[in-house]
């Protein structure tokens, strides 16, 4: 059982009820094989970085899915290849850390690297932060301790002085 | 006439402390780059959108090749450009 990744880019010409039966029909014919499929992400209208059959732009669409047969990725590209309202694909398979990044993604853990990398140093700094606040309590204890002796010091020298003086 | 002080900086101080290079994905633990996130992978191309190399990004040699792979898919699916000018 491995997990496959097929990103498709839809013809943006055609209704959106044409685009949604492309996505539709990859998708029962998935579920007819007997596959899990894991998610279904939209991404939407985007601009092409380079235009493809005269397209400046593409739906996309990305399912993730458990297939047991490793044969049947053929059919599904064949038949995506065949198809004309499919202007791009690309399947990929999964190893366990990819597995596991879309889990994140999805769960909304990784919206950005940067505020990933932020994350990780805000939870060193809170590791950092209570020993230092250890060691200014311990650090006040001291200083307490010291007033206080020097007090009873003093004490004591007034006592001694008084004691003279009388 | 420049006083001593002025001469003092008339060479960048900074010049000749060039910075460690280090891996991204090793120091910070990065296990998978998503094909599908054109603004990440933007970092490591140029502005023609051709793969930087190695000495310059600072990349191990595994995840460098990863980062190649990476930036091909996503040249296959028009995340990012073929050949241009300007991308950044």
């Amino acid at each position: 059982m491995r997990q496959y990744e097929t990103t498709f880019i839809v013809d943006p010409v055609l209704s959106d009820e044409e685009i949604k039966s492309t996505l539709q029909t990859y998708q029962e014919m998935l579920k007819n094989e007997g596959c899990e499929i894991v998610h279904t992400e939209e991404m939407g209208l985007k601009q092409l970085a380079y235009p493809i059959k005269r397209r400046n732009s593409g739906v996309y669409y990305c399912v993730e899915f458990k297939l047991e047969s490793p044969s049947f990725i053929d059919k599904l590209e064949l038949s995506l290849r065949r198809d004309e309202r499919v202007m791009r694909f690309l399947t990929v398979s999964l190893d366990k850390f990819g597995v596991k990044y879309n889990e994140d993604k999805r769960n909304g853990l990784i919206g950005n690297r940067k505020k990933e990398d932020e994350a990780k140093a805000e939870e060193t700094k809170e590791e950092k932060a209570p020993k230092a606040v250890a060691d200014e309590k311990e650090v006040i204890q001291k200083v307490k301790a010291a007033k206080e002796e020097l007090a009873a010091v003093s004490v004591a020298a007034d006592a001694v002085a008084n004691q003279e003086e009388e | 006439m420049a006083s001593r002080d002025d001469i003092k900086f008339l060479s960048n101080p900074k010049i000749g402390q060039n910075r460690k290079k280090y891996c991204r994905f090793k120091r910070y633990g990065i296990r998978h780059i998503d094909y599908k996130d054109p603004d990440f992978l933007l970092q490591f191309v140029n502005e023609q959108g051709k793969l930087l190399p190695r000495r310059i990004t600072g990349n191990s040699l595994k995840w460098q090749r990863r980062i190649a792979v990476a930036v091909k898919r996503a040249r296959h699916l028009a995340m990012l450009p073929y050949l241009t000018d300007q991308l950044k």
